[in-house]
This record gives C-alpha cells, structure tokens and sequence, in this order.
C-alpha cells in the first residue's frame, strides 16, 4: 500500500497551475493508480480552468514590489502551502487530477480526509455548487468540533469564486456571505486584492479549523502590487483582521471582496469635493472584527456598509446590529446605512445585471445622502 | 481424555480455509483459561454469504476460540443491557432528545471490530452506542453522554448521535452523510501509507441516498480502502426495505464494487466476511461492499414504538430463531466452550456493570454554563461568544 500512497500523493497534490507546465509526467507514463476523469466541462468552467493554467506566477522573491493577479497570487499561495505540508492536497470540481463533478462526494470526502490527518483544499467551481454540499460544509465540517468537546478538529479549507460573475445567469451569481458568515464553527474570509487573495489562503491552510475562502471570479485578473514581503513564503494575513485601506475623516465605508474596490474608486471621486471617504476592507466575514468597524466611527461619525449579497439578513445588517450594540452608536451623526445586491434574483441581461449590484454612483449618491451634502 | 478427544476432534474439523488464513483472531489458542471440562476452541459452519463481482468469498467455517466466544458474549451482553438501560432512562425522561438503540443488531458492531485492528477506522450513522464502546468508549461515558452530564464522551456536548472516540469518527446525524466522510478518511488512509482501512456504515434506508452513489464511484475510481457496510434492519424508520427500494439486494447496489451478503445475526458470520473485505482492502484492490443482513429489536428510535409497520410476532420471531446473543450462547454451551453457569455468571457482572454505569450517569453533574461557549475553533487564543443577548457572553477556549 506504500506504493500506492506515493500514487496518490503525487496525484492530489499538483496544483492547477503545474498542469500542463511539465511538472507532471505525460498520461502515457502515468502510474496504474492514476486517473484522468473525462466529465462534461461547462464552457464557463473550461475557461475558467485554462486561465488557471496559464503560468504566468513569479516565484521567489523580487527586490521590490512587483504586479500580480488575485488567480497567480492565489496559485502561489496553494503551490507555497503543498511544498510546505506533506499533508496538505488538493480536491474539487475540475481541479488538478482529483475531479469531477460530484459535489456531495467530494466535499464530504474532504472533510473526511480532515477528519483523519490531512489538510485537504477542497475547490467549488462556484459556491453556488455548495449549496448542494453544503450540509457536509456546515454539519460535517462546521460543527464537529463542538460536538466531540474538542476531539475531531477539521482542518479543511473550502475555496471558490462567490458571488455574481458576468452574466452567469441567478443560479450561478449569488453571495454566500452571510449563509456561512451565520454558522459557528466556520470561519469565513473574503479577500479583495492579491495580497490578500494569497496571504488569506495560506492563514486558511495554516488554521487548524473548517475556512471558507469566498473568492471573485471577476477579480481573478486584476493585477494589484505585491510589496516586498507579500512575496515571501510565510506571508500570512491574519483571519479576523480587517484592513484600513484608505484612511478618511468623513465618513466610513465598509466592504469586502469587489465592492471594496468601488469604495475607492467611490472616495476618489469625492475627495475632489472635499470628502476624505475611510474605507475598510473587511478581509473575514466571520470572525468579524468589529472593532475596527467602531473605531473608525467613532473618528468619522457617519456608516455605510457595502456589498454584492441580498439585503436581508446579510453582512450589513449583521455590522449595522453591533454597530447599535457597541460604544460606536453615540457616535453616530446619523443613521447606518447599507448598500446591498438587489433584492431579486441575478438577472442575465448586461443593462439589468449591472443595475442588481452596487455601482460607484451609488456609494457616492450614499454619501452625500449621509453627510447631507 | 474427553480434553483430548476434543481437541483432536477440532483439528480434523478445522478446514484448510482457517488454517491457511493468518489472521490473529483465529490463531488457535493452545494455552488458554480452561476449566475442567472446556475446550480450548471449536469449529462451526457459518451461512455461506452471496456474492456479488466475486469469485470467491469468505470461508464457510470459522474457528471460535473459547476466550474469543467469552469476550464477544460479554461484549454482546454489555451493548444489550446498556441499551436496555437507555430505553428505560429515556422512558423515566433522564434522557432527553433523540436516542436509536442497538439491541438486536450487537453481532454486527461486535463482528466488525473482531476482524479489523484498533488502529483501522470506522463511522456510522446515528445507531451508534454499540459502536461507540466497542471503539473504547467506556459504558459509563456513553450513558453519561446520553444523559447530558459533563462526564460523557463529549463532555455532554454531543448527545446519543454524537459520540466519538480514537479512530471513530462517531456518530452522525444527517443520513447518509457519513458515507462520503468514510471515504475521505479511507483516503487519508492510503495518503498516509500505513495500511489502515476505514469501515463506513450506513442503513439500509440510507442506501437509496444520491451521495452514497457519488462516494461507491470516487472509491472505485481511487481504489480507497474502505469497506462499505449496509447494516439492512429491514426498515428505514417505519418504512420496509421492499417499500422503499427498487432493488433491495443492497450488497450489489455498488454496482461495480464487488460486494458480499451476510448473516448479520450471526457473529462468526460477520467476523470471517470482514476479515475477508479487510483483507481485499489491504491489497490495494480498492474498496469493498458488505450487507449485514440484521434486526432491531426497538423501533427506529424512542420516539417510535416500532409496532405500527411491524408485527409483534415477526419481533417475536426473530428473538427466539435468530438472537445473536442466544446463538452465540447455544453455540458455545452445546461445543463444550462454556457453560450455561459461566455465561450467567457474566450476565451477572454485566448487570452490575451497567447499574453502576447508569448510577455515575444519572448523578454526575451536567456541564458547567462556562464550558457553554468552549471547542468553537481549535487552536484559537480565547475569545468571546456571543449569548442569547449582548449583555450574556461566553469564554471560549479550543
């Protein structure tokens, strides 16, 4: 069975970027153990799969800043993580050579492999497919911990684009935030630029508990600067941490994922008008760190809270309720108030989607209702 | 003399099938506890199991030595009375919520376990007290747990589905969700290289389930080594197997997979087919699939009286044709490898066993409010959980 282990191991632990780059041997030679799954691909989800191929990641560091992808962050991240740990490996939907689309199995066979020893990256196409898993994500992985009193942890990360896309469609476009933001026993973050794309993946890999990693497909090729040591092996951002990205005196925006950029191409445009916006991005939705949120308004006296998921009970409401519930309140000059994804389900047609998220207009059009400018 | 004549009697009867096996629970025990008038083992034929994708199956006769047949009756007994002891406590409301007991299936848990190494692994669904204890978890944790108090397995944390132990991953309360957990861990264990195997268990209302039919695929596809086991009770809550499935002969349900039906009443018969699956398993052929056809005494759980889609006479029946208990009894006395006083007499110390369990499981204390918010995350610095208002928090520490 050693033979076999060795199989194996080399099997689940290439990461999508090594396919096709040569690290692996081609399928003439492949050993008896290996697979190669042939299952229907969505044109979306082959896209998707080819531009993860793409090898266009630096490794080792570079003596200054330098532009990276949110996708090569993250695939230096995971290529970082399984060098690291012999335990950690890769399975999911269309990912590596342990595929297929069998989202139940998979995601509850990830959170098995925790359960015994290993460190498992399980990758949704979308989160949207979670929803069929999702009892195995919440009940298996989520809540197992507290069950045994401490005695079966599930170090088991779950990765994936979230929320809405371009044009995918209502079931292939929502924000699943606040449905596992709601649930003990997970933690859950949400990166927005390439720094945290890659030092969130690896703190989620590190965390010995169940991490849902809520990515954006829309994000993948945007290039951000990685400072010098954001480029180092063990660059970690801490989960339940939140990050001031622009600081600002007026008024504080709170996002996460996409919208944060929107806030600050939102307080770019007002800082011409006077306004000095303080946006923050939020980094995890759960531990949510709140404090941050308080801070800073109590500097700027004046909330909204922006993202792509649905109004009720999402991670709005969640701020504005503990914003009431804390010091920060008095603080208030007027209401918090939320901008959220349209309360219908995601529409196909560009004018229509466009107009379910929020715009830059509309944080501007927010702010100025706030401070009643 | 009769020692003798005993003991060359059983070496004649021993077919190749048990000598050939080097398996260390049929290594022939010549120096054991015997009294006066016992024999050291016995040979017994076992139902031959139907196969499915298979050539050959587990052997026909099975050796049971006379510790081996002591220790599973008293284990057997063990899960029995402490079954037994549930139902009354949950009848007197000391236990509270869900509760699925065992009681007619024993042969199955303790079958099992007889056939594969405390360093294997195995889970189940939520019928799970048997397993729980034969897995190591003494009897008065279990109880304990069921009654909610903070000397349970799980601190009083988990409850009747929710007990775990080393290589146990308990204890699940969502149907058929363990089925693809099973897998995973059957994954780790050929990552890890060091020839473990994982038992995964399911019912036979479980086995129409859509991830059941993912995981049997990926197993296949992976060659895991796990042994999938369908302990068929014949009802799936209150509807019967011939109501609820299209094709009721659960051992070929893995299609692909080869699979083995077998007496699960019968603990012999289940000890020789696990050994047999373990061993296929251990090669490296991938996995395999196991049905215990067996019977539950109680209804599906407390909540069901377990009279109204079953006859009183077909429960009935089954206790006096087919009890694994009574088997193993009359097996033993009838070979000379015990006596109807040696087994009262464990009978007796069982009784006692559980009494004292069931005390220590109605007087300890339940958990204290502060461990309330505690084993939300591993590995974590302590931090505050939130309680029914803002005002109420919680320590907790992992």
């Amino acid at each position: 069975m050693a033979a076999a282990a060795g199989a194996l191991r080399r099997l689940v632990r290439c990461g999508p970027q090594q396919v096709g780059s040569g690290r692996l041997p081609p399928p003439a030679s492949r050993s008896p153990g290996s697979v190669l799954t042939l299952v229907p691909v969505s044109p979306q989800g082959l896209g998707r799969r080819l531009r993860l191929q793409l090898r266009s990641g630096i490794h080792g560091s570079a003596p200054a800043a330098v532009q990276v992808t949110v996708r090569d962050a993250l695939n230096q991240a995971l290529d970082e993580e399984l060098e690291r740990d012999e335990r950690v490996f890769l399975l999911g939907e269309e990912v590596a050579q342990y595929d297929g689309a069998y989202k139940m199995g998979f995601t509850g066979i990830a959170v098995g492999a925790a359960m015994a020893g290993l460190r498992p990256i399980c990758e949704f196409m979308t989160f949207n497919f979670s929803m069929q898993a999702i009892d195995q994500v919440i009940n298996s992985a989520g809540k197992t911990l507290y069950m045994s009193a401490g005695m079966v942890p599930v170090p088991v990360v779950f990765r994936g684009p979230n929320g809405a896309s371009a044009g995918v469609g209502a079931q292939h476009s929502q924000c699943f935030a606040a449905w596992y933001g709601h649930c003990p026993g997970l933690k859950v973050v949400s990166p927005w630029s390439s720094e945290d794309a890659k030092g969130l993946l690896k703190a989620s890999v590190r965390d010995d508990n169940p991490v849902v990693m809520l990515e954006n497909e829309l994000m993948y090729g945007v290039p951000f600067e990685m400072a010098e040591e954001a480029q180092s092996k063990d660059f970690l951002v801490p989960i339940g941490k939140a990050k001031i990205e622009r600081q600002g005196t007026h008024v504080t925006l709170v996002s996460h994922s996409r919208s944060v950029g929107h806030c600050l191409e939102a307080a770019a445009v007002l800082v011409k008008e006077g306004v000095e916006c303080e946006v923050i991005n939020l980094r995890t939705i759960r531990p949510m760190d709140v404090e941050s949120i308080e801070a800073s308004v109590v500097k700027t006296n004046h909330l909204i809270t922006v993202e792509g998921g649905w109004p009720q009970f999402g991670v709005g409401a969640e701020i504005c309720a503990r914003i009431m519930e804390g010091p920060a309140f008095n603080y208030l000059d007027a209401p918090a108030v939320r901008l959220t994804g349209a309360d219908v389900p995601m529409p196909y047609a560009k004018i229509l989607e466009e107009n379910c998220l929020p715009q830059v207009k509309d944080i501007i059009f927010a702010v100025k209702k706030v401070l009643n400018i | 003399m009769r020692k003798m004549l005993l003991a060359a009697l059983s070496r004649v009867l021993q077919g190749p099938a048990a000598a050939a096996a080097a398996r260390p629970v049929s290594r022939v025990v010549v120096a054991s506890r015997n009294y006066a008038d016992f024999a050291s083992e016995a040979t017994f034929d076992i139902k031959k199991c139907d196969l499915h994708r298979l050539e050959e199956g587990p052997p026909v006769t099975a050796v049971l030595t006379r510790e081996e047949g002591l220790h599973y009756y008293r284990t057997m007994q063990t899960i029995r009375r402490m079954e037994l002891k549930s139902d009354q406590l949950y009848k007197q409301k000391i236990i509270r919520g869900f509760c699925h007991l065992y009681d007619g299936q024993e042969a199955c848990c303790v079958g099992l376990e007889a056939a594969i190494n405390p360093t294997d692994h195995v889970i189940t669904a939520y019928r799970a007290h048997g397993y729980a204890y034969t897995r190591g978890t003494a009897v008065r944790e279990i109880l304990a747990e069921l009654t909610g108090r903070k000397g349970g397995c799980a601190k009083g944390k988990g409850g009747s589905m929710h007990m775990y132990a080393h290589h146990f991953y308990g204890g699940n309360g969502i149907v058929g969700a363990q089925v693809p957990l099973g897998a995973g861990i059957a994954l780790a264990c050929k990552y890890f290289g060091k020839d473990e195997i994982c038992l995964t268990l399911y019912g036979d209302g479980a086995a129409n389930q859509g991830q059941i039919f993912e995981t049997y695929n990926m197993a296949a596809l992976w060659k895991l080594p796990c042994i999938f086991i369908c302990e068929n009770n014949r009802y799936g809550m209150g509807t019967s197997v011939e109501r609820a499935a299209a094709s009721t002969d659960y051992y070929k349900r893995g299609d692909y997979i080869p699979g083995i039906r077998v007496d699960g009443m019968d603990i012999l018969c289940v000890r020789e087919a696990t050994k047999f699956a373990a061993e296929h398993c251990r090669s490296g052929k991938g996995p395999m699939l196991m049905e215990l056809q067996t019977y539950r005494y109680h209804g599906h759980s407390m909540s069901d009286p377990g009279i109204s889609y079953r006859t009183r006479e077909e429960i009935q029946e089954v206790r006096s044709k087919s009890d694994p208990i009574t088997l193993l009894k009359d097996r033993m006395v009838n070979n000379s490898l015990s006596s109807v006083e040696e087994l009262k007499e464990i009978d007796v110390e069982v009784r006692k066993e559980i009494e004292e369990a069931a005390q220590f499981a109605t007087t300890d204390p339940e958990p204290p409010l502060e461990e309330l918010g505690n084993h939300i995350y591993k590995n974590e610095p302590p931090f505050e959980v939130r309680g029914p208002s803002q005002w109420i928090k919680y320590k907790s520490v992992g």
